[in-house]
Parts: structure tokens; C-alpha cells; sequence
């Protein structure tokens, strides 16, 4: 055997690939052989680093160098220069901020500050398409433990205690939902792993399981295992080709394993998971209405109760979970409910995985304890404000709320954002400088609602295409302040009548837009003018 | 009621459906699957195809027509050779996808939701595609763009123009 003395690891995810990651590879792994190196160092494909935007990016380990808008031109340099002479090439080295995440994954690698990196620890470290590298940094060890030193109801207690809560936005805790299916007696019941991510600005799950599928798989069957549950389905996003190609070669590979099927580390449960595609509507998302989707029907909600713990997939029980929330479950097993709780605040323990997108230098992915400050998350990681003074974000989504300058300070948690009414929601952070304008951004986001309502209940489907119609009204100079009054008042209405979450979201976008830029959208009303130059005032042509 | 009177031709693509939806016969719910099976093998789903589905799996034809038209996926007309779908999600719209839409529409002479006379171009706008990293994003099929401005789509367009 010859020994390694370098890896190259090189992200493939959807936004590396586009920027054509595999043609990177090939030049590389071909230079390679022509310098005759392919023994020494080895190419190895990871999910993310958590560095977007940056065309395709590379890490050579252990000198931990990260290059970013790596063209199949610039591999040759890099051979030369910093695989064979060790002179990293300065033109293509990032040195973004965001680093810092990334940075605290490769500290955690050599057992430092293990405390940030429960969820993407192994995102961009192994490769995610072999279980034996999974296996070989503890992977399923979770799991035996689980099998053949708890019993389900001790499970339960563990994730309880540990303070876990829902990562899928409504932060329901994981524990307590689980205690409520788990002693019924009616069988079958499942599993369901709400992975339709649908929440504009969100794709957290979608680099988990890029880069990370058998963590997911790992929690999913503990999951099981606590519920009583010996089916689990992944609904996916119809759009996330390489999430779904990845997880089912997760599971095939599992299967041959024996860590998913029958008789698990020979301790009599079963499980199996099975993949179901997604087919383009947000409200899917829903918990009731993926799983009208996944009976293969329209998606619409169902009226709760009865809530899906009690009767949910064809009228089973039925646990519906985010991939986020999942994915944290083998940790806390491994680890224990103390030290998940010594993460985070108080209430909210653990790390949160945020996309942090719009006007910041660098957009991406970072997973941080609960109750960072959005400032910290802005400027520590984000790089800070591109293109003008911070305006506001929009925190939580479409169904999140906006954060103006004075709540930047908020520490980011269930509780303190709760505080401002505010929620986190999915963990979409849009960043807005000085040079957007809230009224064109309201609109956009009332447009998606109207667009996205399932039509089910006339609070939502009458209410959502009123919210539009006015938000349109002001934004082509045709508003009245009556018009402004009408929609806090109609959204107002809606959060309190409309059957499920979607009818009810508008709210907050609206009320914490007319809190904070009240001024702004009354200039649109009175003086007719976009100060910002943006929205087409005088009725000029508009959607 | 009176029977549905829908010819449905005997050929290769219907013959493909028949296979798969035999395969999936068993499986609970699978409606969804064998619409995702039929628009790939048609490229739409007209109504001899939701009446031939729902003949074959027992189901309403009420039943398909719903569940087709709830999902963005689904597509009832016949589209152009590629379908040019531009994110309008928030983080794309913050960084100008509506600009984007304009472009095209004034390059292609076409609105939203339509099809050049050539067939060669559909042009249709989709919720966040969840690849913000690269706003404002467009996809033309399965190919996806980044950081697209006027230049680009001018680009775009000559490449899918000099392939036909
Ligand atoms: C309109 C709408 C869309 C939703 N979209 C998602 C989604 O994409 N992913 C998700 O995990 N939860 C989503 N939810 C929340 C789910 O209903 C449910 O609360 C969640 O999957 C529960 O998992 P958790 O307890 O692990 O958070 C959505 C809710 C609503 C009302
Ligand atoms: S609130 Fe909207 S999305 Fe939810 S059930 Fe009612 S109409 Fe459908």
C-alpha cells in the first residue's frame, strides 16, 4: 500500500456542478496520473463546504487551502505549483468570511469545538455517496446503541430532555410529538421525512442530503424505532435530482448492510425507507397535505384534528419530521440529552442551519448554536452588507417576518425571535441593503402566496389574491391609505380563520413591513413616488 | 352518466404506460408516479392520456383532472422543445429575476406561460428553486443557470437556437 499524503476534496452539489465540478475532476485526476501523483494523492468528492456562488470549489487537506472559481484550466497550476512545489496559487484562494463555518468543521475534524457542527459535521468531509465513511466517523453507531441499549421509551425521554425541536419551522418539540404516536397501538404506522423544502430562499435539506444522506438515514430509523413504526417515506422536492439520486443509493447501500430492513443488528425491528418525489406546490409542504400528496391525491391540508400522530398516512399513525430535525437525532443518541442541551440557549438547544442569501459578500450555508445574533450571522459570517448600508432581512421566508436595523442584535432562537413576534421558520435569511425597496418585495412575496394557496378555504383563497391585488395598487402608485388598512386588517383575519399555515403567514410579512417601514410605503401612497426607483408607479404596465 | 367518449390510440407511448402502470398496480397511491411515467413519456398530459390513466388504474377521470391541474409539475398544453423556467423566488427576485422575464419576453415575443411560434421556446417563471447561491437563477430543461443578466440570456438563447 503507498501512502496518502494529500486530499483533494472537491465539492459536488448542485451549484459546483453547474459550474462544471466534473469536469474539474476529470482534468485533475488526469494531471494526476500524468505527473504520476494518483498514488499519492487522493481526489475524494464531497457535499458542500458551505461556500455558494463561487463557481467550483476545492480543499486540499491537510494544508487546508480553499480554492474557489476553479476553471479545468487552473488544475494544471495547481498541480504544479501547490500539489507538487507546495506553493498554494494566492490568485484562487478564498478568503471569504463564511470560511468560518467551514473552518469550524475541519477545527471540529481534529476534535476541536465539537459543539457546531451536530448537523453538516461531515458535509464536505467525506464523500456522501460511500457508507463506509460514514461508517468510519461513527456513522449508525448511533443507531446500534439505540437497538441494543434502549428501549423506545427511553429514546423518547433522551430527545425530550435533550430540548430538541422541530427544524421544520413551526419548532414543535421533537420528543413530545413523538410521545404521542408511540404508545397507540394501531399498526402500521410510518415515518415521514418532510424533505419538499419549499420555503423561498431555503435549501438546508436539500445540502444535507447531498452531503450527508446516511446521517438522515441513521435518524430516520431511531426515529422509527421510538414511534414503533416499520415504514418511513422521504418526500422530496421533484427538483432535487442529485438529493434523490444520493439518498436512494443511501438506502440501497444500507440495505445491503443490514442497517435498514429486517431485523436490525439482530434486535427484531424492522425498517425500511422508500423515496417519494414531490410534484411542485409549496403548500405541500404542509404536514397534512404531503401526506394527501403522498396518497397520491391534490395536496391540500386536512382539517386537524385529528393531527396526523393519531391518524395520519391512510388513516395510520403517522410522524411527519424535517430532514434538519432528523438528521440531529444520532448526535444527541451518541452524546446524550446534556450535552445537546449545553449547545444553544436555554430553550432552544442545539445548532440551527441557516441559507443566508440577498446583499451580503457571501451567500451560503452555516450552521451556528441557536441564539447567534443576526448581526454575527450577517457580518462574522455572511461577509457583511454588499452594495449599500443593511435595509432589513427577511428571517423565517416567505413566512418569516423582516428584521430592520434596531433587531439586529435579536439573538436568533425560537424564544427570542417569539419575543417580536418573529419567528425562524426555515432558517432563510434574505439580507436587503439600502437599495431595495420594501414595497416591491411585499408585493413579490404576496404574489407567491396568492400563487401557492391550495384554494381549500376562502380565507386563504379570496384573502391571498385581495393581499396581491392591493400590494399591486400601491406598488403602481394607485394606493390609498385605506388600501394599507385593509390589508393589515384582511391579513389580520386570515391569521386567525384560514385551515392551515400558508392563509395564516401573510400576517407577519405585512404587519412587521408596515411596523418598520411605514414611511416607505406611505411616500408610494401619497406622493406616488418609488424613492428607490422600483416599483412602477402610474400604472405603468405590471404583472 | 354517459361513457367518457375519448378515442385512445393503440401505440408505442401508450403501450410503454400500460407496462409501467402494471408495475406500480400494487403499490398504494400511484397516481402521482404514473403521471410523472406519462408526462415523460408525452411531454404533457392532454386528456386522452389523464382518460387512458384513469380507465387503467380505476380512478375518476375527476379525480386525474384534479390532481394534474394542483400541481405546478404538470403541464395539460404541449411545450416548446425547451421550457425556460426563470425563479422568481425572493432571493432571485431581490437580485432582478423580474428583469430577467422581461428580456426574454422581449426577445422572444412572447408572455409567461407561452410558446414560441416555432415551438422551440416555452417561457415560464417557478417558485425558488432552492439554488439561491446563484440568483437570479433560470433553468432551460434540466440545465440551470446562474447569475443571469441580459448578456446571458442573449447567450442562452443563441446556444439553444444553433442546436434546434
Ligand atoms: C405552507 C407550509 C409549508 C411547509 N413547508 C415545509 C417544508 O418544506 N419542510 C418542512 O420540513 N416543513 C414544512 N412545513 C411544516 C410542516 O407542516 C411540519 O410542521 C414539519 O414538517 C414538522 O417537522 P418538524 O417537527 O421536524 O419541524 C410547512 C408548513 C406549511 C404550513
Ligand atoms: S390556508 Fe390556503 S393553503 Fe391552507 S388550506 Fe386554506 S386555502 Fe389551502
Amino acid at each position: 500500500m503507498s501512502l496518502i499524503t494529500k486530499y483533494v476534496l472537491i465539492s459536488i452539489d448542485e451549484d459546483t456542478l453547474i459550474a462544471g465540478a466534473r469536469k474539474v475532476e476529470t482534468e485533475l485526476k488526469r494531471i494526476l496520473e500524468e505527473l504520476d501523483l494518483s498514488r499519492e494523492i487522493m481526489v475524494v468528492e464531497t457535499g458542500t463546504m458551505g461556500i455558494m456562488g463561487k463557481g467550483v470549489v476545492i480543499l486540499i487537506q491537510p494544508d487546508d487551502v480553499t480554492y474557489v472559481n476553479v476553471t479545468p484550466e487552473d488544475v494544471r497550476e495547481i498541480a504544479n505549483e501547490h500539489l507538487l512545489k507546495g506553493r498554494p496559487v494566492k490568485r484562487l484562494e478564498f478568503t471569504g468570511k463564511i470560511d468560518q463555518s467551514v473552518i469550524s468543521f475541519r477545527e471540529t475534524a481534529q476534535e476541536l469545538k465539537k459543539q457546531t457542527r451536530v448537523v453538516l459535521g461531515n458535509s464536505g468531509l467525506i464523500n456522501p455517496e460511500s457508507i463506509d465513511e460514514y461508517i468510519a466517523v461513527n456513522g449508525y453507531e448511533a443507531l446500534g446503541k439505540a437497538l441494543t441499549e434502549h428501549k423506545p421509551e427511553e429514546i423518547i425521554d433522551i430527545v425530550k430532555k435533550s430540548g430538541l425541536r422541530g427544524r421544520g419551522g413551526a419548532g414543535f418539540p421533537t420528543g413530545l410529538k413523538w410521545s404521542f404516536t408511540a404508545p397507540l397501538k394501531n399498526k402500521p404506522k410510518y415515518l415521514v421525512c418532510n424533505a419538499d423544502e419549499g420555503e423561498p430562499g431555503t435549501f438546508k435539506d436539500r445540502l444535507i442530503m447531498e452531503g450527508d444522506p446516511h446521517k438522515l438515514l441513521e435518524g430516520m430509523a431511531i426515529a422509527a424505532y421510538a414511534i414503533g413504526a416499520e415504514k418511513g417515506f422521504i418526500y422530496i422536492r421533484g427538483e432535487y435530482t442529485l438529493s434523490i439520486n444520493r439518498t436512494q443509493k443511501a438506502i440501497e447501500d444500507a440495505r445491503k448492510y443490514g442497517l435498514l430492513g429486517q431485523d436490525i443488528f439482530g434486535s427484531g425491528f424492522s425498517f425500511d425507507v422508500e423515496i417519494k418525489k414531490g410534484a411542485g406546490a409549496y403548500v405541500c409542504g404542509e404536514e397534512t397535505a404531503l401526506i394527501n400528496s403522498l396518497e397520491g391525491g391534490r395536496g391540500n391540508p386536512r382539517v386537524k384534528p385529528p393531527f396526523p400522530g393519531v391518524q395520519g398516512l391512510w388513516q395510520q399513525p403517522t410522524v411527519v419530521n424535517n430532514v434538519e430535525t432528523l438528521s440531529n437525532v444520532p448526535a444527541i443518541i451518541l452524546n446524550g440529552a446534556d450535552w445537546y442541551k449545553s449547545i444553544g440557549t436555554e430553550k432552544s438547544s442545539g445548532t440551527k442551519v441557516y441559507t443566508i442569501l440577498g446583499h451580503v459578500h457571501n451567500p451560503g450555508l452555516i450552521e451556528v448554536e441557536m441564539g447567534t445574533t443576526l448581526r454575527d450571522i450577517i457580518y462574522k459570517y455572511a461577509g457583511g452588507v454588499k452594495g449599500g448600508k443593511f435595509k432589513c432581512a427577511l428571517v423565517g421566508g416567505a413566512a418569516g417576518a423582516f428584521l430592520n436595523e434596531e433587531m439586529l442584535d435579536v439573538r436568533m432562537d425560537y424564544d427570542h425571535l417569539g419575543e417580536y413576534k418573529a419567528v425562524l421558520g426555515s432558517g432563510a435569511i434574505l439580507v436587503m441593503n439600502e437599495e431595495s425597496c420594501i414595497v416591491d418585495m411585499l408585493r413579490n412575496i404576496l404574489f407567491f402566496f396568492k400563487h401557492e394557496s391550495c384554494g381549500k378555504c376562502s380565507p386563504c383563497r379570496i384573502g391571498t389574491a385581495q393581499l396581491y391585488m392591493l400590494a399591486d395598487k400601491i406598488y403602481s402608485g394607485q394606493g390609498t391609505d385605506e388600501d394599507l388598512d385593509q390589508m393589515l386588517t384582511l391579513s389580520e383575519a386570515m391569521s386567525t380563520t384560514a385551515l392551515c399555515a400558508l392563509g395564516q403567514s401573510p400576517y407577519l410579512v405585512i404587519h412587521t413591513a408596515d411596523k418598520f417601514f411605514k414611511d416607505e410605503i406611505e411616500e408610494h401612497i401619497r406622493r406616488k413616488v418609488c424613492m428607490k426607483d422600483i416599483c412602477r408607479m402610474n400604472g405603468a404596465e405590471h404583472k | 352518466m354517459e361513457a367518457l367518449k375519448i378515442h385512445i390510440p393503440d401505440n408505442e407511448q401508450y403501450r410503454e404506460l400500460g407496462a409501467y402502470i402494471e408495475s406500480v398496480r400494487n403499490m398504494p397511491g400511484p397516481l402521482i408516479n404514473v403521471l410523472h411515467k406519462a408526462q415523460g413519456i408525452f411531454g404533457y398530459l392532454p386528456m386522452e392520456v389523464q382518460a387512458f390513466i384513469s380507465r387503467e388504474l380505476d380512478i375518476p377521470l375527476s379525480t386525474v383532472y384534479g390532481v394534474v391541474t394542483f400541481y405546478n409539475f404538470f403541464s395539460m398544453t404541449p411545450r416548446g422543445k425547451y421550457v425556460i423556467n426563470v425563479c422568481m423566488g425572493t432571493a432571485c427576485y431581490v437580485k432582478g429575476a423580474g428583469k430577467v422575464v422581461d428580456y426574454f419576453k422581449d426577445e422572444l415575443k412572447v408572455g409567461e406561460g407561452e410558446t414560441t411560434e416555432d415551438n422551440l421556446f416555452t417561457l415560464t417563471t417557478a417558485r425558488c428553486f432552492g439554488a439561491c447561491g446563484l440568483a437570479p437563477v433560470l433553468m432551460v430543461n434540466e440545465d440551470v443557470y446562474g447569475h443571469v443578466d441580459r448578456k446571458k440570456v442573449t447567450e442562452i438563447l443563441k446556444k439553444y437556437r444553433s442546436l434546434g
